[in-house]
């Protein structure tokens, strides 16, 4: 009987992936027309920027990016080196793409995961909160303040907390990765980091704790309507059990949904707050890349982020089948 | 009491060594912006790479603020009687900064065979050129086929900076894995670059100008965003703002912060000037009434006092005020709304709707759109303004597909080397947004420029300058808007900070903090 449904869940994931891949390809082809439609290329824009050019220097970028070739030539053989796992060279960077990503994704993943646990765990706890004292004072203020989050512009937010806990109170660092040149080591230096991380965490989080709390508390209080929450307290199981094992986990689905697509999101960064906290990361990355037309590590960056989309996809619906088991059999 | 004279006494000891000699030691936190692409001088020539290896390569010459040479590499230097021969004498005892020495060989290797295929700009002045050797290790001769005036102005280190020849000779420059960790002669060492976050140079312990540089460090920090620089500026993370660094508007706020010092010295040798360009080839801006209508309609007071703080000159002419043969005599054309209507009616212009495509370089530059899009109005001048970033930009001047657009462009202190490009007809070419873009074609010119560059006496040049300036700036092939104001600025305790015409490009040689 376990058998078969492992061998159940096995081949729906073997036919997801099958699927993955397919839409992969189709993602690939589309972003290099996409990003091939643009105006202006790498080779103008590297000319522009050193003030000076003549057909001799244009030339010359042109062949080092490929680009005199014709399209569907480059198109095959960027697809015939994906499909080899070689994201190709920046030229612009001087440095494989995928070195370049490896070097930018810690940075992303400890900002992006950090914003995403902590929007998550209050959230949640936030959501659990309202909805058990629904109606009562504290329900309006967490419900206020989650639509102030909820409805502050990221940047706006990533502003003014620089100018409150860093050049009025001095505080936070108000930018970068780590205190440069400080010679930090060990647990000085996580320390230094963690600094560093949280205005911008804090500011990413914002917004989906603002949803998550909303979310829960909205789910939590539809949930408690329904009669098998009335049979429990018929059967005179305490308040806390009900919420916890009846309310909340048959609430978590539109949450496990939610987070699915946040995590989706975790490796294409977060443009603005890298921006503005001048954080390493795979956003700034791109979002530099997209300016210079540096093609390859766009690309790069698109088929990263839209693999890991597929990848958190999968793993939301088999998490959906542990919260809720009849999905699973179904 | 003996708090208030041991603070006396500490102020004094403050105070005492700045009337001394520069003090050795410290760490230099700069700005830098955008990210380089890369520090290898020689293959990349941006205005941030040079900003950063401007002090890990060297060049022959460095120039002052007034634009005379100094010694570099080069300790002395002769020129022939008839402006054929330039002999340069070089310093004894240079190291590359991975203990190799230094020769006259990685001169001629340099110019003759490295920067040939890759620096667009001194291919143009190689192609004065006849030959280059070096008849002894100390020593390096270029001979030209005809005299050019600017020659000398042409040794800089972003304009011919010096790479060593037993890393790159019979190599692929664009893929030596040594581009990474530039190897240069000059006062500091490349350490490190986490891309993203910084730059960190050493100092050089080698070098050749004894007791120089002074600062153990210098970091570049990375910070994309405007707002955040000015932030780290005034929290105390960096000390220096390079010209650019932050907003305009920003910049009468930071400089009253205190122990702060403002300089608009340092970029002599660039001498940015900026200006619309007019597309010559086709539409209303063809007619040169209506060209000299727009110059009657911009108020360029108002632009340079209220977008750009008040910082920088109002040209002449197509000649920015810090370069060579500038004609003093020619007075800027005034603010005329009412000449400029009349010159419209005169020149036909039946209302067509012209395309402004703006230079995207950031928020003062979009207002300036607005304001030449508001100027122009008032004079009966429609336009239309199209959005585009960078990339977009640089592809609508190279393929000429506007009519009206902004840019800015260094003149390199003489009109041979930063002028002319854009006026003569030679230069006409699609590709390239730097180049005569706006199509003028005036044979008299092109004559002017050229009798102009071809000798070294300045009393023929400037005639030939006096001449081409009068002729210009009555056919107005571009609006000129602004000689610009490029202020750097730094803690006060930061000394010597700018001592050339190419300022924090060269400048962390002499350099030093105040304790």
């Amino acid at each position: 009987m376990r058998g078969t449904t492992f061998m159940k869940i096995a081949t729906r994931i073997a036919a997801r992936l099958a699927k993955a891949a397919v839409v992969l390809l189709a993602i690939l082809v589309l972003n290099f027309l996409l990003i091939h439609a643009a105006p202006g290329d790498p080779a103008v824009v590297m000319a522009g920027e050193a003030g000076a050019t003549d057909d001799v220097f244009l030339a010359q970028l042109r062949e080092k990016f490929g680009l005199d070739q014709p399209l569907y030539m480059q198109l095959g053989k960027y697809v015939w080196d994906v499909l080899h796992l070689d994201l190709g060279f920046s030229y612009r960077q001087q440095m494989p793409v995928f070195d370049l990503l490896m070097d930018r994704l810690p940075a992303t993943l400890l900002l992006t995961g950090s914003a995403f646990a902590v929007s998550l765990i209050l959230g949640v706890a936030a959501g659990v909160l309202a909805a058990s004292r629904v109606g009562k004072w504290s329900d309006t203020l967490i419900s206020t303040v989650a639509l102030l989050f909820y409805a502050t512009p990221l940047f706006w937010a990533a502003l003014m907390g620089v100018l409150l806990f860093s050049v009025v109170l001095g505080w936070l660092p108000p930018f970068g990765y780590e205190t440069v040149g400080s010679g930090f080591t060990g647990m000085r230096r996580a320390l230094d980091i963690a600094q560093h991380l949280a205005l911008p965490a804090l500011s990413l989080g914002l917004f989906f704790m603002a949803v998550y709390s909303r979310m829960t508390r909205a789910s939590m209080l539809e949930v408690a309507q329904l009669d098998f929450v009335k049979t429990a307290r018929a059967k005179g199981l305490s308040r806390g059990v009900i919420e916890r094992r009846h309310i909340l986990r048959n609430a978590l689905l539109p949450i496990v949904t939610l987070a699915g697509l946040q995590a989706g999101q975790l490796v294409g960064g977060a443009v603005l707050t890298e921006t503005v906290f001048a954080w390493p990361g795979i956003g700034r990355l791109m979002f530099e890349a997209l300016t210079q037309r540096d093609y390859n590590v766009l690309l790069g960056v698109f088929f990263v982020s839209a693999a890991m989309v597929i990848v958190f996809n999968l793993i939301t619906d088999l998490i959906y089948g542990i919260v809720d088991p009849r999905i699973r059999a179904q | 009491m003996k708090r208030i004279l041991a603070a006396v006494v500490a102020s004094f000891l403050a105070v005492a060594p700045a009337l001394a000699d520069p003090v050795a030691g410290g760490r230099a936190n700069v700005v830098i912006q955008p990210e380089p692409p890369s520090l290898m001088l020689g293959l990349v020539q941006n205005a941030p790479a040079q900003q950063v290896a401007g002090n890990i390569y060297e060049g022959l010459l460095r120039y002052d603020t007034k634009l005379n040479p100094m010694p570099s590499l080069a300790k002395s230097w002769e020129v022939s009687d008839d402006g054929l021969t330039y002999t340069f004498h070089l310093q004894h005892g240079v190291k590359w900064h991975d203990g190799q020495p230094f020769s006259a060989d990685d001169v001629v290797f340099s110019a003759d065979v490295f920067l040939r295929k890759t620096h667009p700009r001194f291919r143009a002045v190689l192609d004065h050129v006849e030959s280059i050797t070096a008849p002894d290790a100390d020593t390096v001769v270029f001979r030209l086929k005809s005299p050019f005036g600017p020659f000398l102005n042409s040794f800089e280190v972003g304009s011919m900076p010096i790479v060593p020849k037993h890393i790159y000779e019979g190599t692929d420059f664009a893929t030596n894995p040594a581009n990474n960790t530039p190897i240069g002669t000059g006062p500091f060492k490349f350490a490190e670059w986490v891309k993203g976050s910084y730059i960190k140079l050493v100092k050089n312990p080698d070098y050749w100008d004894q007791g120089k540089p002074y600062l153990d460090e210098v970091y570049w920090h990375v910070i994309p965003d405007a707002a955040s620089r000015a932030v780290a500026y005034e929290t105390g993370q960096v000390d220096i703002l390079p010209a650019g660094s932050i907003e305009n508007f920003d910049i009468d706020r930071v400089k009253e912060l205190p122990d702060t010092c403002i300089t608009q010295s340092g970029w002599e040798f660039f001498g940015p000037q900026s200006w619309v360009w007019l597309n010559n080839r086709q539409g209303p801006t063809a007619s040169k009434e209506f060209r000299q209508a727009i110059m009657y309609a911009l108020d360029r007071e108002f632009i340079r006092d209220s977008l750009f703080n008040g910082l920088g000159q109002i040209p002449n002419g197509p000649f920015a005020g810090s370069t060579r043969y500038n004609d003093t005599d020619l007075k800027p054309w005034p603010y005329d709304p009412k000449k400029a209507k009349e010159l419209v009616k005169a020149s036909g212009y039946k209302g067509e709707v012209l395309k402004l495509v703006p230079m995207p370089y950031g928020e003062t530059w979009m207002r300036l759109a607005e304001v030449i899009k508001q100027n122009l109005a008032d004079v009966g001048i429609k336009v239309e303004i199209v959005s585009t970033d960078v990339a977009g930009w640089n592809q609508h001047l190279s393929d000429w597909d506007f009519d009206l657009s902004t840019t800015y462009l260094y003149q390199y202190g003489d009109p041979a080397l930063g002028v002319s490009r854009s006026y003569v007809s030679g230069n006409i070419k699609k590709g390239s947004p730097w180049n005569n873009v706006e199509g003028y074609s005036n044979p008299k010119v092109d004559a002017l420029f050229d009798k102009g560059a071809g000798t070294v006496d300045p009393a023929e040049r400037k005639a030939a300058y006096d001449e081409v300036q009068k002729i210009l700036v009555d056919d107005v092939p571009n609006a000129w808007l602004l000689d610009m104001g490029m202020p750097t600025i730094s803690r006060c305790s930061v000394k010597d900070l700018v001592t050339t015409g190419i300022g924090l490009n060269d400048g962390f040689k002499n350099a030093w903090i105040q304790k």
